[in-house]
Parts: structure tokens; sequence; C-alpha cells
């Protein structure tokens, strides 16, 4: 029965969505405006759980002291330190709070995601030295593409901008397309499995 | 004064995760942990006054709609989910958050399948219209594995490859630009705001 009701409501609940999805009645939109209210009240209590697991984890870590658990430390102060400055002196412009968001989290961020600049162009190294035909018209693609963003492109043909926008509105759109139309289709099939019973991986292990 | 502080406090982080460049270090190690700990921590004030706030204190304590304790009360079966032996009542929420996947049936079908499809089904009047006709069919094809990719079906298939490699250069294309803009950025802050703020 631990899993049996859960998966009833589940089950009970989508066909009740499928119903609102096409079905524009008065009953049904105040079904799903109810359905809205009742989990939007639910939803914050998710971020304990999320604050739950990090502090577990990180917990574990320094516990059983494995390699590099120092560093632990500096996960949960940051995490409570930013949160409790955050309720002290407030969330507006101008408070600690943004100052935080500013000159720590941004930058890092920021900075994160422009290592990818340098790994990426590990990548396409290793692309190229693969010597398929696929590998190299994907790296033609990338170079055509990347040059019709920056002047230098432009120096070197006048065309390369117009043919690089000729590989995003056709060829890549093209590609686009097939994929969108495999998620949708892939979308609608996990849904229907979630709807009919079928994929329970939601319930978790156990009883 | 307040502003150069800031600025050196911003540029020791940037510098401490560009330093995983040369090697793994404590300096980026530290920065890569602190930073999944502010980011986290960013989120709970956020949260608290978006939605609790909102969704939970006001209409319960203010506007008393006193039946929201229900969902209150299944929200936190959530936080059970960590218990050895109450974790099975953290499936009720989220079965109640995963009912809305009856709507995706409907939705899904429509946003991914059937609007993708009228948009796919323009008369073929220029090159570009064949080619993007082509493309779209050679890559479906390429995805239906009921089928082994031999003999004429295999070379549509091939075809498919070549479109997607097309594709996924582009994307490669426009996410290392994206990239790279980050980085000018980056570089940008390092000297127009942190060394040009010294020296004036």
């Amino acid at each position: 029965m631990k899993k049996q009701i859960p998966l009833f409501i589940v089950i009970v609940l989508s066909f009740l969505f499928a119903a609102w999805a096409v079905v524009p009645h008065k009953i049904s939109e105040e079904f799903y405006q109810g359905y809205l209210v009742f989990v939007r009240a639910m939803s914050p209590f998710g971020v304990i759980l999320g604050i739950m697991s990090i502090t577990m984890v990180n917990t574990v870590r320094i516990k059983r002291k494995v390699p590099n658990w120092q560093y632990s430390y500096v996960t949960l102060i940051a995490v409570y330190a930013t949160a409790a400055i955050g309720f002290i002196w407030g969330t507006s412009e101008g408070s600690p709070y943004i100052w935080i968001f500013k000159n720590v989290q941004m930058p890092m961020s920021a900075t994160m995601f422009s290592l990818l600049a340098f790994y990426i162009s590990t990548a396409a190294y290793k692309a190229f030295r693969a010597r398929s035909a696929e590998a190299t018209v994907l790296l033609i693609a990338a170079i055509i593409v990347m040059l019709g963003q920056v002047p230098y492109g432009v120096m070197i043909s006048p065309k390369i901008p117009g043919f690089a926008q000729w590989i995003l509105d056709v060829p890549n759109l093209a590609s686009k397309r097939g994929f969108m139309l495999g998620v949708g289709l892939g979308m609608t099939a996990v849904s229907l499995k979630i709807m009919l019973g079928i994929e329970r991986a939601y319930l978790g292990g156990g009883d | 004064m307040f502003e150069i502080i800031s600025n050196l406090i911003a540029a020791f982080f940037t510098l401490a995760i560009f330093s995983f460049l040369y090697k793994d270090n404590p300096f980026y190690r530290f920065s890569e942990q602190l930073l999944v700990g502010v980011s986290a921590g960013y989120a709970i004030p956020l949260v608290w006054q978006n939605a609790f706030i909102p969704f939970v204190y006001e209409p319960i304590f203010i506007q008393h709609k006193w039946y929201l304790f229900v969902p209150v009360a299944f929200g936190l079966m959530l936080t059970l989910r960590f218990s050895k032996n109450l974790s099975w009542l953290a499936r009720y929420p989220i079965a109640i958050s995963i009912g809305m996947t009856g709507a995706g049936v409907v939705l899904s079908m429509n946003a991914g399948v059937l609007v993708q499809m009228r948009s796919a089904m323009q008369p073929i009047d220029s090159l570009n219209m064949l080619i993007i006709f082509v493309g779209t069919v050679t890559v479906m094809l390429y995805f239906y594995f009921s089928k082994a990719h031999t003999g004429l079906y295999g070379k549509f298939t091939k075809i498919g490859i070549w479109f997607m490699m097309i594709g996924f250069g582009a994307s490669f294309g426009n996410t290392v630009m994206a990239r790279l803009s980050l980085l000018i950025g980056r570089i940008q802050f390092l000297i127009n705001d942190v060394i040009m703020g010294f020296i004036k």
C-alpha cells in the first residue's frame, strides 16, 4: 500500500489533467487553478529537502574524512551564511546579500562557464584528430558559424556571415526539427507510461 | 575604496577559478565549493520571499485559508525522504507533483509534434525548403532503430547523420562564441575594473 496509493494518485490526477488539456470548461479550469494553489503551497518545502541533502552529503564527507573533506566546511558555511545574510539584512539592492551575488556568485559562475571556452577547444581538436568525414563536417559548420559572428569573418570574405546565417536557418533548422519531433514523441511516450502506471521510477526503491 | 575591495574580491575568485587551467589546486577547490554553497544559500531567501510568503504565509495567516495546511503537510512530507522508516511518505507530494504529467501527453504531442509538423509541412517552392524537408525526414529516419541502417535505408540515414553534424556544429559554434563572450567579459573586468581601477 505504500506504493499503491501514490501510484493511484498519479493515475487519477494524470487522467484528470489529460481531460483538462482537451476540455476547455469552467470546471476543468477551476480544477487546474485549485491544483496550482495546492502545489504552490507545497513547493517551498522542496528547498528544505535540498538544504537537508547538501547538509547531509557534506556532513558525511566531514565525518568520514574523505579526500578533500575540509572543503565541505566551505560549502556548509557558505550555504548557511548566505541564507542568514539574506534573512537578516534583506534582499534589496545595496544589501550584503546582493553584494555577495555581484562580487562572489556572479563572477565565479561567469568564470566557471568561461572555462568551457578552453575545454571546448580541446574537444574540437580531438574531433579534428578523429579524421572522419562527419567530424570534419561538424568542425567546418562550427568554424563558419563562429566566423560569421566576428569581424574577422567579414575580413576573410564578406559572404561568410550570410553563409553562417544560411547554415543556422536551413540545415541546422532541419536537424533541430527532426530532434524536436523525436523529443516530442519521446515526451508523449514517457508521459503516457507514467499516466498508465508503467513507469514508476519516481516512486523510488524500498517498500 | 569599498568598490576597489569588492573588485579585488571578485578578481581573486575569478583568478582562483582560472587557476584550474594550470592544474587542480586548493584555490580552485575553495572557490568551487564556495560557489556551490553560495548558489544554494542564495536560493533560500529568494524562495522564502517569492514562494513561501505569497503562497503559504499570506494565504494561511492573513487570508485565513486554513485548508492550505493540507498542502503544507504534504510539503513537509518531502523532508521525510531521508528517514529510514517514514521515507515512503515522501511519495505522496511527489505523486501529486507528477500527476500533472497527464497534461503532458496532450501538450507535448501538440507542442513537440503537431506544431513542428505544421511548421515542416510547407510548400517545397525553393531549394532551401527542399533541404529542410530532406533534412527533417532523414534525421527522423536515423532515430528509427526498428530497421537495420543498411542498403538504401542506410544511405538515407547517412544523410540524416550529415544534417545532424551540421546542426551539432552550429550549436557547437554558438556555444563557443557564448563562452568566449563570457571569457572576454571576465578579462575586461580584470583589466578595466581591477587594474585600471588601481591606476586611477
